[in-house]
């Protein structure tokens, strides 16, 4: 299945793309398994995704945990924590 | 209830008219209103720049008003955060709840920043002397939003205005 990406904030600078398109392997189907699938990029891909507990995500515009699920079609967002106000 | 998200200035005056003009139900309007300071962490700020994630973030701030909606007696309320390039003293967010009694109108005003603060999806980052750095998301900010699920009746005293 093929999802979309968005990156903000300082994770954006940090990893130099703000979006992207990515088709995934089956077995990937819950934010965490995401997240693991682009830490094994390496480089900053790797600084920024592993055991990152500070690393914030969204799915289809709605916070979400370790263990939301990803559909096809999802728009996933990764992002520190927000700062607004 | 209005929410908006824009990069240009908010007339404090006439968004508090339009939360109580033509009720006369009205008793009590509460208002919370963040501006830019020139210091931060010690260092001192001459802009600001928000950014955040369009779409989920009129989600989201509509998700919260709900929420006090349905906690509160209230009748109507208002958010609207700037976003882009800011300057000290320039304002940030606008947070406005009309109801009956004082209470309600406090609660739900605060209630609304706490949550406002931990779930919209909005970045700060900082023009300094030392360049530019993005702002680190407060442990106080997390606390503060944890004691709403502590004190689900914290507006319950009936008071009157």
């Amino acid at each position: 299945m093929t999802i979309q990406i968005l990156y903000f904030a300082s994770l954006r600078e940090k990893l130099g793309c703000n979006v992207e398109s990515l088709s995934l392997p089956a077995q990937v189907t819950t934010v965490q398994a995401l997240r693991e699938l682009l830490a094994a990029r390496g480089g900053v891909w790797q600084e920024a995704f592993v055991d990152s507990a500070r690393l914030r995500a969204a799915v289809d515009q709605t916070m979400a945990q370790a263990q939301t699920p990803i559909h096809a079609g999802s728009e996933v967002a990764f992002f520190p924590p927000v700062t607004g106000g | 209830m209005k929410i908006a998200v824009q990069a240009h200035d908010f007339d404090t005056a006439a968004e508090i008219a339009a939360l109580h003009k033509n009720n006369a139900q009205v008793g009590a309007v509460a208002i919370f209103i963040g501006t830019v300071r020139d210091m931060n962490e010690g260092t001192g700020v001459a802009r600001m720049t928000l950014e955040h994630y369009p779409g989920m973030t009129e989600k989201a701030l509509t998700a919260i008003a709900e929420q006090a909606g349905q906690r509160w007696s209230i009748f109507d309320c208002t958010i609207i955060h700037r976003v882009g390039a800011l300057a000290p003293t320039e304002q940030i967010v606008f947070v406005g709840v009309a109801s009956a009694h004082r209470a309600e109108a406090f609660a739900a005003c605060e209630f609304m920043m706490d949550y406002l603060k931990t779930q919209a999806p909005f970045w700060k980052k900082e023009d300094t002397p030392l360049g530019a750095r993005w702002v680190d998301a407060r442990s106080v900010d997390d606390a503060a939003v944890a004691r709403w699920a502590a004190a689900p009746t914290a507006a319950s005293t009936k008071c009157s205005t």
